[in-house]
């Protein structure tokens, strides 16, 4: 990615360029990010790109700043410094709503439904729809019903029991056609497959897949290199809180993975060298 | 607010769960499979409202047999033993809002009280003679700013509900006691009056309805709850929604037109012993009232459905843009409002208020009603009509045991032994799953 600055550049270059430009953008764009806890900095300058239509993984050791990275951009968190554009346009996420607005959606690690509510409750929790003044369960239950449906998600017995009756892939699955219920341009999932066996993890994977295939943009956090390799189409890399390397999934193999998410790339510099 | 810490989920406690957890009507599609689900779900330990319908049973035969010339199920006692109930019922259902959040809140004795006696004072003839509606309307509206300045202080300060609400249950003990004393009646203010202004509210629990109106009345209510139900089946069904099959449909319109039925029947059996004193006594509709009003806010609009996502995992509600602390204030406001219409039953009930309101023991018997009936201790779980099931079988307890000269202290061991045993079912039928009690949330 070139480091020019786009939005002077659409300034000045004619409209045939202009539109060239817009093409290029990538959906999501965030540039030196910073954000800090008290005395612990947890993000130096962080880059990142997320274009529409890719699975873009976000990998890194343990306590390299990847939760924080993404409660950053979803709103939970608010960056010390840094941009963020979305669809080349600067914009500034104070909160979860504002992110919503956007179109992110995150899947969170932790915390993400409400057990004792049933799946169509949790799709629709916060945006609820009404008729006269009430909840209208039936339309509700249609268009949950529809958009798992269309994601094959077909594993659960019944959209009206409580989530705390699933299974952990199936929580996952809801969890995640819940962020497409809502037309959202850019999915981001924190180790979504952390905790989950074989076939759940499967269908984790297949159901990513499908919201690329459909022209989301979606970023996934995992430790886990056979599912990066299996479904990223780019890998970025967090090393304590610095972006060290983002670039096509192909130009990677497992060990260049392992070697700058243990060291940053010194090694690889330095065997380059 | 503190960072939560990163809880991979069980899937293998989530699995073992599933089958007992899943509500029946949501995979059954015949009636014997219906009957088959919910015998699984029973064994699983999800226990619904069966306990506590076979605790009233229970407790009716039991008292039936052993009572005093088996006057137990007697319409006179039956009718008295619904209006001590009531209390009980609107004070539990006013703590379902804290329960069902996952908080408690133990001022509700007090500063209902209090509410019940701005209202008896202000009809007072002789002071200020307010008409009745407007009474009741200041008295409420004190006990639901009472309510949300409690609820400000637990959501904006961070203060566990029960240290609040416990200070509150000092402070509204001392206001009651101040209130009393305003006016000449040397804090006895009482609603025994010739003033028909006044006898409305001493006519709120007792007086009675005209037995013909009370069948027309109970025919209205059965029919119209029975169409909504049957037409929106129907509906579900047809649409191809989840729904129960139509013969349940038709069970349960059935056993509340035989609830209905059985009750004013009984209502309408003369209880006087000289005269004629007959018909269902206004409590009923009250009580009734309350008990639609809070089901179809917690069940149908999107106030209460934020209610139970918060007392089921407040992180993810505030994370879906719920204003939590809004909710949960407004939670404690609701809480306040009802109480203080619990308390103006009890005051109804003994014609007047006095020092002798007992609003710490009013409390632990509406928590209980509430458990008792099916309510979580734990949060994300309960229902209003849950706090009416247990109001009746605290009733229940105390009429029984009170026909049997039984002292209070032997009341109150039994009636703790019950909540004891409602507890324990609670926290059996969450296997693993307990958090606490609202007072390491937030
Ligand atoms: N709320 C917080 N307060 C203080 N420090 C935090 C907080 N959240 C994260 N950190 C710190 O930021 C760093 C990155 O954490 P995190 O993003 O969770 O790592 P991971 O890449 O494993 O997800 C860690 O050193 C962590 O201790
Ligand atoms: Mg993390």
């Amino acid at each position: 990615m070139p480091p020019c600055n786009v939005r002077g550049g659409i300034f000045f270059l004619g409209s045939k360029m202009t539109k060239m430009a817009q093409v290029a953008e990538p959906l999501l764009k965030v540039r030196g990010v910073d954000k800090h806890f008290g005395a612990v900095q947890a993000l130096y300058g962080v880059d990142l790109d997320l274009p529409a239509g890719k699975v873009t993984a976000l990998c890194g050791d343990n306590g390299a700043g990847k939760s924080v990275f993404t409660k950053c951009i979803s709103g939970v968190y608010q960056p010390d410094h840094g941009e963020v554009f979305w669809d080349g346009q600067p914009v500034h996420i104070h909160n979860t709503r504002d992110a919503s607005r956007l179109g992110i959606e995150t899947v969170y690690q932790d915390l993400a439904l409400c057990d004792n509510l049933d799946i169509v409750q949790n799709m629709f929790l916060g945006r609820e729809r009404l008729s006269r003044y009430l909840l209208d369960e039936d339309d509700m239950e249609r268009a949950a019903a529809e958009t798992l449906a269309s994601l094959k998600v077909t594993t659960v017995r019944s959209i009206r029991q409580p989530v705390a009756s699933l299974s952990g892939g199936q929580r996952q699955s809801v969890a995640i056609s819940k962020a497409v219920m809502w037309n959202s341009k850019l999915v981001i999932m924190d180790e979504p497959t952390a905790a989950l066996g074989v076939v759940q993890t499967r269908q984790v994977l297949d159901l990513m897949k499908r919201l690329r295939d459909r022209g989301l943009a979606v970023m996934v956090i995992s430790h886990n290199l056979n599912d990066v390799f299996e479904v990223a189409d780019r890998i970025a890399i967090l090393y304590l809180g610095r972006m060290v390397i983002q670039d096509d999934a192909s130009k990677f193999d497992r060990q260049r993975v392992v070697e700058y998410m243990t060291t940053g790339g010194k090694g690889m510099k330095a065997a380059a060298n | 607010m503190a960072q939560p810490v990163e809880i991979p989920p069980d899937p293998t406690a989530a699995v073992q769960a599933a089958e007992a957890e899943v509500p029946p009507e949501l995979i059954a599609q015949s009636f014997g499979e219906y009957v088959r689900a919910w015998a699984a779900r029973l064994r699983g330990g999800d226990i619904g409202v069966l306990p506590v319908v076979v605790g009233l049973v229970a407790i009716m035969i039991v008292f039936e047999i052993i009572s005093p010339n088996h006057v137990f199920l007697h319409a006179d006692n039956l009718v008295n033993l619904f209006e001590q109930s009531a209390v009980f019922m609107v004070l539990a259902m006013a703590e379902t809002f804290a329960l069902i959040l996952g908080e408690i809140d133990l001022s509700i004795g007090y500063l209902g009280a209090c509410g019940a006696v701005i209202a008896v004072q202000l009809v007072q003839p002789v002071t200020t003679g307010w008409p009745w509606w407007a009474a009741i309307v200041a008295a409420l509206l004190a006990c639901a700013i009472a309510g949300a300045i409690q609820g400000t202080i637990i959501t904006r300060l961070g203060i566990p509900s029960f240290i609040v609400t416990l200070a509150g249950y000092l402070i509204f003990n001392g206001v009651m006691l101040i209130l009393l004393l305003l006016g000449p009646f040397s804090g006895y203010p009482n609603l025994a009056s010739s003033d028909t202004n006044v006898q409305v509210l001493y006519n709120m629990m007792a007086g009675t309805i005209d037995p013909t109106i009370s069948w027309i009345g109970m025919g209205v209510v059965v029919v119209g709850l029975g169409a909504l139900m049957w037409f929106g089946d129907a509906r579900r069904r047809r649409a191809g929604l989840v729904a129960p099959p139509p013969s349940l449909t038709l069970l349960k319109i059935g056993l509340i037109a035989i609830a209905g039925i059985v009750v004013v029947a009984i209502c309408n059996i003369n209880r006087a012993n000289i005269g004629v004193l007959a018909g269902v006594p206004w409590v009923v509709p009250i009580v009734l009232a309350v008990l639609a009003a809070w089901t179809i806010l917690l069940e149908r609009t999107k106030y209460g459905r934020y209610v139970y996502a918060i007392g089921g995992n407040a992180e993810a509600a505030r994370r879906a843009g719920i204003n939590v602390a809004l909710i949960v204030t407004i939670a404690f406001a609701l809480c306040s409002m009802t109480a203080g219409i619990g308390v103006l039953l009890y005051a109804s009930y003994i014609g007047g208020m006095s020092n002798n309101v007992q609003g710490g023991q009013l409390v632990l018997f509406a928590v209980a009603a509430a458990v008792i009936g099916g309510t979580s201790l734990f949060g994300g779980r309960g229902k209003a009509i849950h706090g009416v099931l247990g109001g009746l079988v605290i009733g229940g307890i105390y009429n029984g045991m009170y026909l049997q000269s039984l002292d209070v202290q032997r009341i109150f061991i039994v009636t703790g032994l019950v909540l004891l045993a409602a507890v324990s079912i609670d926290a059996l039928s969450r296997r693993g799953k307990v958090s606490g009690l609202g007072l390491t949330r937030r």
